[in-house]
């Protein structure tokens, strides 16, 4: 307990160096949201850059979402489930959550049906994509806007 | 331990396509939130589900942060014989439940 106890510091520069370090450790918080960027590089993760086709999947999720802890989303592919023509996977990414990725469901002609539904977390409103990888190699995809009112994670911002 | 609970028919009839439902109770700390402290809770998510027929995998998935808390997931399959449906969660801080459904196809 013997601390010095010198007034090396005035209250006024406490706090504008408190304030200074509030900024700091705010800083990295928005800075580890997932980006649009980040988001590409996540997708071209599982594409591995081909070519994304503009139909067959269907994302269903609400467009107004009251609370971001737990919104109802579905994906469903149109798909004949055979052997030879089926959906080997599905991947759902958002934009701006801590991290771009959502789920990625591996499934196939034992599916019967390419539907796969999930309860997820949306830290704002945001761009949810989900993606369709086909037994054929091909790629196909769509994306969702969702406006969400109570964010997931505000409480780590209070 | 966690309950998981999982809905999908006893029975069906062959080729039949049925929807499992599956609930499990489980936090999942995103990893990104913050404690009373202001120090980080660490991340504890259910990060891999899988489901089997007859020792045959027909659903996987890597679940992430982004899952709501007790996860909710329901998938198809069809149901090609009787037997029994297994599933296993497993994630951080040695998370792993198994569950066996049977079901009876005529």
């Amino acid at each position: 307990m013997n601390a010095p106890m010198r007034p090396a510091v005035s209250r006024r520069g406490f706090l504008a160096g408190s304030g200074a370090a509030a900024m700091i450790t705010v800083l990295p918080v928005t800075a580890a949201h997932a980006t649009p960027e980040t988001l590409d590089a996540a997708i071209r993760e599982v594409t591995g850059g081909k070519k994304l086709n503009a139909g067959k999947v269907a994302l269903d999720i609400p467009p107004l979402v009251e609370n971001g802890n737990a919104v109802p989303m579905k994906v469903s592919v149109e798909s004949p489930m055979s052997a030879k023509d089926h959906v080997k996977a599905i991947h759902v990414f958002n934009e701006k959550n801590p991290q771009p990725h959502v789920l990625n469901a591996y499934i196939g002609p034992r599916a019967g049906k390419a539907i796969v539904q999930a309860h997820i977390k949306l830290a704002d409103s945001q761009r949810v994509v989900a993606i369709a990888e086909l037994s054929d190699g091909t790629f196909w995809s769509t994306s969702a806007e969702v406006i969400v009112t109570i964010a997931a994670c505000t409480e780590e911002v209070t | 331990m966690a309950n998981a609970l999982i809905r999908m028919p006893k029975t069906a009839k062959r080729g039949e396509v049925i929807e499992i439902k599956t609930l499990i109770q489980h936090p999942m700390e995103t990893g990104y939130r913050a404690g009373m402290n202001g120090t980080l809770i660490p991340r504890n998510i259910i990060e891999d589900f899988v489901c089997t027929y007859n020792g045959v995998e027909v659903c996987r998935m890597k679940l992430s942060s982004a899952i709501a808390a007790n996860p909710f997931i329901s998938f198809f399959t069809t149901a090609t014989e009787t037997g029994v449906l297994f599933f296993r969660w497993t994630g951080d801080e040695g998370f792993k439940v198994e569950e066996t459904v049977s079901i009876s196809v005529a």
